[in-house]
């Protein structure tokens, strides 16, 4: 692979990953004014802020290696849906609180475990931006951990509820630790960890928080994937025609 | 037993001495009870204000301007926090002043009746009801009550992002394509004579006004603090180059204030009354995730009383 | 307070290590952790601690300001507790 096709296996990795947190903190950033209790709605409202900071990091990274007029605006705003990779998981609908604790605690438990393999990436900007986003992360998995143990071990209704999320979630799960072309070229060059690795310690670590929160471990008989090559839910279309309306009924304009 | 009027007197002295009452001390039933409802108002008017800006959160057009706005709705959602708060120490309950919202008893500011149709409605907002709550909210933060001051003053220090926030947006349109001018111009158009009518009726007709004042729980009248706001803001107009909607507006050299048109008192109390645009939309989104929350916060109860439950018997067989 | 309010507790912030923590606020909370990270949500957004102490509302005890004379007013004549008390030659300037 020559140097061209290895940087834009790279961008491609890149957006990637800021298509995730990008896609996430749009969906949790609907609950601004629409928690659940005052507290939570400004927890909740962190938890966006920093996914979307994220994305930025990311995406600022994109353009640069994309350069010419690349922006972190042009990558999250001006693609259409087969051009997004984003976990199916993240364009899930918020339901209710408990489906959006279980979304969390289902990327979460992948997301603060992958980070901390990512900061030994070889790509340096990628290790640092991982370096910077583990804090952040620590605190939504411990967040989104307590809740869903609130919820689990809560009352009857609560239980159901969130039981209910969790097993309509569960085949989401695992999209993540499916390779995609882009991220095997990537594992190859020592960029990226290889999601085998990290699979024993996210499904025990997922398994230990269930347990906690009186919650079974769903049987899935078929894991759904494909966010990953932009084979989308009809969701992320909405989401985008949200996102990007101003950009596309106003082009090529600052804001 | 000292008599109500000597204690009514003492507290008077100490509100003419400058001194802040503080949740355990005496004060006059009417003090308490003006207060609970201004805090609790200003509460309910940051949580409700919360809904038009959140309109745009997903449509935001740059990540930039999404994560300020974002940051910016979440403040409000403290504001609201701190000033519950501050309710909270005079005896009122969260939930009660929540139910009062919800059931039309408390009121909140008009100004978040009006629907949000643009992105240039961010600008506006920022620009003009947040500096019209500027105005009325530096005042507070020497207001006589303690809790209440305090959290003004932590409320002013963080407010003075918001309003640069919002300018920064206008003038960013004032300077782009023709249809951004004219999105910017409209905006302002829209929420320049409701920005007035925030200040409330004018001081003839405002009938809690005199008591307040007595008690410096307020320190302007209605009147002064909308002229303050005038005066302050028809030069950053002209910056932005955009025109206010009111041919009256002029300089008075002998006064020293801006000259302006008839507010639409007719409309102020007519939103006031509950028949502004958004009333009910925006009454509605508060009861739904009230309603929609009651399993979580249960559900949080319930936990909390388990996991007492196991400390104790720990406690007990240790 | 209704059977699935949240109860109130008190705030206290250390602003940075070698300062003492300060009262900034309360917030609503079921549980001890919960109420930790709704501090931390609510009351340092912008860096403003490195420390948080919560307290239930309800365990805190307060002087009753009716006392507040005999409580704090004695202290008022007791000047030789303060430096300034003391007169000493000017030559002696650090003491």
């Amino acid at each position: 692979m020559d140097n061209d096709q290895l940087k834009d296996n790279l961008i491609r990795l890149v957006t990637h990953l800021g298509d995730n947190n990008l896609i996430l903190g749009h969906r949790i950033s609907e609950w601004c004014g629409h928690g659940p209790v005052l507290e939570q709605d400004i927890a909740l409202t962190n938890i966006a802020l920093d996914l979307i900071g994220q994305a930025r990091m990311y995406y600022q990274y994109a353009a640069e290696l994309t350069g010419g007029n690349a922006t972190e605006d042009s990558i999250a705003y001006l693609r259409v849906e087969r051009e997004y990779s984003n976990y199916l998981l993240c364009e899930r609908p918020n339901g209710d609180f408990g489906t959006t604790i279980a979304r969390q605690f289902i990327y979460d438990s992948w997301h603060y475990f992958f980070l901390h393999a990512l900061q030994n990436s070889a790509d340096k900007q990628l290790a640092a931006i991982a370096e910077k986003s583990i804090k952040e992360v620590a605190y939504h998995k411990r967040y989104s951990s307590e809740w869903l143990i609130r919820l689990g071990d809560g009352t009857s209704e609560s239980h159901v509820r969130v039981q209910t999320s969790i097993n309509d979630l569960w085949k989401y799960a695992e999209e993540m630790f499916e390779p995609a072309a882009f991220e095997n070229i990537a594992i190859s060059n020592n960029i990226y960890p290889r999601p085998a690795l990290l699979k024993e310690q996210i499904d025990s670590f997922r398994l230990e928080i269930l347990n906690s929160a009186t919650l079974t471990k769903p049987e899935v008989s078929y894991f759904q994937t494909g966010g990953k090559t932009g084979i989308h839910s009809e969701y992320l279309g909405h989401i985008l025609s949200e996102l990007q309306y101003v950009q596309r009924a106003y082009p090529g304009l600052e804001w | 037993m000292e008599s109500n009027y000597n204690l009514e007197t003492r507290f008077q002295e100490r509100i003419d001495r400058e001194e802040k009452i503080e949740a355990r001390d005496w004060m006059p039933d009417k003090y308490r009870k003006t207060l609970i409802r201004q805090i609790s108002q200003h509460a309910h008017s940051e949580i409700v204000g919360m809904l038009p800006e959140g309109n745009w959160i997903t449509r935001a057009p740059t990540l930039r301007r999404k994560a300020a706005l974002l940051a910016k709705v979440q403040d409000e959602a403290g504001h609201g926090l701190y000033l519950y708060s501050a309710a909270e120490t005079l005896g009122a309950t969260r939930e009660q002043m929540i139910e009062d919202l919800h059931t039309g008893k408390a009121k909140y500011s008009s100004i978040f009746n009006y629907p949000t149709l643009a992105w240039a409605d961010m600008g506006a907002i920022g620009w003009l009801v947040d500096g019209a709550a500027i105005m009325n909210q530096v005042m507070l933060t020497r207001t006589s009550y303690g809790p209440y001051a305090r959290a003004m003053v932590r409320i002013c220090k963080e407010e003075s992002f918001h309003q640069r926030q919002g300018y920064e947006i206008l003038l960013t349109l004032c300077r782009g394509s023709e249809a951004q001018k004219a999105m910017a111009q409209d905006a302002v158009n829209r929420f320049w004579w409701p920005s007035l009518m925030m200040f409330g009726p004018s001081d003839k007709e405002s009938t809690n006004s005199a008591q307040s004042m007595k008690w410096k729980i307020k320190r302007k009248s209605n009147d002064e603090l909308r002229q303050q706001f005038i005066d302050a803001t028809v030069p950053q107009a002209e910056i932005l180059g955009v025109t206010l909607p009111d041919p009256e507006l002029k300089w008075d050299e002998e006064s020293q204030h801006y000259n302006f048109g008839e507010i639409d008192w007719d409309e102020f109390w007519r939103v006031v009354k509950g028949h502004g645009p958004c009333n009910e939309d925006r009454l509605k989104a508060r009861i739904s995730a009230h309603e929609k929350g009651a399993w979580v916060r249960e559900a949080a109860v319930a936990y909390a009383a388990k996991q007492k439950e196991i400390a104790d018997q720990k406690a007990i067989s240790a | 307070m209704k059977k699935n309010d949240w109860p109130l507790w008190e705030v206290f912030i250390r602003s940075k290590n070698g300062l003492s923590h300060k009262h900034a606020g309360s917030i609503h909370a079921a549980d001890a952790d919960m109420a930790i990270e709704n501090a931390r949500d609510v009351y340092t957004r912008r860096q403003e601690g490195v420390s948080i102490w919560v307290v239930p509302s309800t365990s805190i005890v307060a002087s009753n300001p009716d006392e507040q004379t005999e409580l704090f007013d004695p202290a008022e004549n007791k000047i030789y507790r303060h430096p300034t008390f003391y007169n000493l030659p000017e030559e002696l300037n650090h003491m």
